[in-house]
């Protein structure tokens, strides 16, 4: 049988083209109904193509102004929690001090915690302490459980970096400045953006914990989360291919001059 | 120390350093000159202090007392980055995210330096490396990621150059070509080398002074032919090369100590014992295997008069082109080596045959035998 023949081959490559689809068609969806022109106020049915979103896509009242404070937040956040990420997975690894295994375990429990409970206990906190809800608690809870992520990521580069590295640029002239910002910086470099990254994909799309602590300011999660139950912009859409679109083309520029570097690297 | 230095402008002298962590002392308070120019080794098994006095010297380790000069000048509290030494790592330590040319650049860069390629390509040239400049360090095999970090080193031109185990891992044959390259460069370029290893080999190859190090102090200091013929411990005689020691009672002195030893007398020059003495007292008598001759117990009367013998049993050979080595269980010692050039092979000498050993009573060394007598003879294996 030539057709099975044919299948047993390529499965691996049947395989992965599905686990890709499965991944991609939400997205693809997200994408095709950003065209759409509803009837009513629900995007669940193609009606017809249509650019009238992608003209307008503030036209829906506070949808941007809840995207810009979620790209503040995510901003704010991501830098927060990197500088401080960053620090405790030098300490941790770096330094030999007391009670270092305990925050070593620590720093994995927002990871672990059911994010409802954490919101809620955050709450009363923020009440208990008399704070008053809005960006700021929000900025403050973001930072909090994006760290453990940024903390991971850091931690894993800065174990395989080898100290003799930093003693060997003290070693060549270099003082403690020049060593962090010559050397120690640019080996790590890669696990602090991955870090990053993660904590602005967490923050910019968390809802439960924002949701708990925002008080009367409206995330575009919460803006999403809102108006799916009055009926779905299709701005909204819109604003989810773009953030889409972006991201991947952040990717491919990535790689674009990762493989120029290795091609330069090699002539 | 065994040995008188001039002090010149450029030597590194070490007074009373010593390195204790918590209630360990990693090095015993020591004191010891390299001279400017010269090619110095610091050779010991691992954990016997070496690496850290060097790092001390380097700056990378706080010395916990003593001082440090440089010259005239007291370096004990400059931070590594405020003295003229240069570190060549056991690892190589190569910036991973930088090229050849910015690695080998590195140093001079920090010191503000902006035109730099003449000297960098003049450098990768004296390690032979001018074609790989654009190259990353992973790009390049061990041999010559070594040059590199020689080459990142010396461009600063150091007061001292400090080489950590810089042989350690590579593989024997580039090893032994490594060896000449660094002996090449340091006689062209005229810097004090130190160097640490645990390979006494390597040691005696490049070194004009070794120093024996043993848990934390300097157990012998001199010349490789020095310390190998004239050790003046069973450790440093064990830890260089092979040494047999015999255990003897003095019951003759005068120019030649008789000693009673293994149910024989032997004989060694006086001025070649480095023990007390007295008649009566008890001393260690060594020999190397290469010096001492192997006859057939059936050709005993063709030895010479005057010659130190020991009659014993062949109980292993090995054969190993240039010589053969042989084991000889002697009433003398156990295991005694004997080491035979491959002129004339006597068919006889195979396991089980009995024989006498003789060698030159001026061969014979004299060690106190208060200390063990094992010292240094497994670490060889173990190091590292």
């Amino acid at each position: 049988m030539p057709v099975l023949r044919w299948i047993r081959r390529n499965l691996v490559v049947i395989a992965g083209l599905l686990t890709l689809a499965y991944m991609i068609l939400p997205n693809i969806v997200v994408m095709v109904f950003s065209f759409n022109k509803p009837k009513g106020r629900f995007n669940y049915a193609w009606q017809q193509f249509s650019l009238d979103a992608w003209k307008d896509p503030c036209g829906v009242a506070d949808l941007c102004g809840s995207l810009s404070l979620s790209l503040q937040i995510a901003f704010w956040a991501t830098l927060g929690a990197t500088a401080l990420g960053t620090m405790i997975a030098f300490a941790l690894v770096r330094y030999r001090f007391r009670a270092r295994g305990a925050i070593n375990s620590l720093i994995f429990l927002p990871m672990a915690m059911p994010e409802v409970v954490m919101a809620a206990s955050l709450l009363t906190l923020f009440l208990n302490m008399g704070a008053e809800l809005g960006f700021w608690t929000v900025l403050i809870a973001h930072i909090m459980f994006c760290l453990s992520f940024v903390v991971t990521a850091v931690k894993a580069r800065v174990m395989s970096m080898d100290p003799r590295l930093e003693e060997a640029a003290r070693d060549l002239y270099a003082g403690p400045v020049q060593t962090f910002v010559r050397v120690t910086l640019p080996i790590a470099a890669p696990g602090i953006a991955a870090g990053a990254l993660l904590a602005f994909a967490l923050s910019f799309d968390d809802f439960i914990i924002t949701n708990f602590n925002a008080g009367s300011t409206v995330t575009f999660p919460m803006f999403v989360w809102g108006s799916a139950q009055r009926g779905t912009p299709v701005q909204i859409n819109v604003i989810g291919t773009a953030m889409f679109v972006i991201a991947v083309l952040m990717v491919l520029v990535g790689q674009l001059i990762a493989s120029r570097r290795k091609s330069n690297a090699r002539n | 120390m065994t040995q008188q230095q001039q002090t010149a402008g450029g030597d590194v002298r070490l007074a009373g350093i010593s390195k204790t962590y918590g209630s360990f002392t990693a090095v015993h308070p020591l004191d010891l000159t390299v001279p400017q120019g010269s090619f110095f080794a610091l050779l010991g098994a691992s954990g016997c202090g070496k690496t850290t006095t060097l790092r001390m010297i380097a700056g990378l380790e706080e010395a916990t007392t003593g001082t440090v000069f440089l010259g005239d000048k007291d370096i004990t509290d400059l931070p590594p980055y405020k003295r003229p030494v240069n570190t060549v790592f056991q690892s190589y330590a190569l910036f991973p995210h930088l090229d050849i040319t910015e690695n080998v650049a590195f140093g001079l860069r920090r010191r503000g330096i902006k035109s730099v390629k003449k000297q960098v390509d003049a450098m990768l040239e004296l390690v032979q490396l001018g074609d790989f400049a654009r190259r990353k360090p992973h790009q390049l095999s061990g041999g010559q990621q070594q040059r590199v970090a020689v080459a990142r080193a010396l461009i600063n031109h150091p007061q001292v150059l400090l080489l950590d185990e810089p042989l350690g891992a590579l593989d024997l044959k580039l090893r032994r070509q490594m060896q000449l390259e660094l002996k090449r460069i340091q006689t062209e370029v005229g810097i004090t080398f130190v160097h640490v290893t645990h390979d006494q080999e390597e040691a005696m190859t490049m070194a004009d002074t070794v120093a024996v190090m043993n848990g934390g102090r300097v157990e012998q200091l001199g010349a490789p032919a020095d310390l190998y013929e004239n050790p003046s411990t069973t450790f440093v005689a064990n830890f260089l090369g092979t040494s047999n020691l015999i255990g003897g009672e003095i019951v003759s002195t005068g120019e030649n100590l008789v000693v009673a030893a293994g149910g024989g007398k032997l004989s060694l020059p006086r001025q070649r014992c480095s023990a007390s003495t007295a008649a009566g007292g008890r001393l260690l008598l060594g020999i190397r295997p290469e010096k001492i001759s192997l006859a057939h117990a059936d050709d005993a009367g063709d030895i010479p008069a005057g010659r130190n013998r020991a009659t014993g049993r062949i109980t292993d050979s090995s054969f190993i082109g240039v010589s053969t080595q042989y084991v000889v269980e002697s009433p003398a010692g156990t295991a005694l080596q004997v080491y035979e050039q491959n002129i004339e092979r006597d068919t006889r000498l195979v396991p089980g045959a009995e024989v006498v050993l003789h060698w030159n009573p001026a061969h014979t060394f004299g060690l106190d035998a208060a200390q063990d007598i094992d010292a240094g003879a497994t670490s060889v294996e173990d190091a590292e």
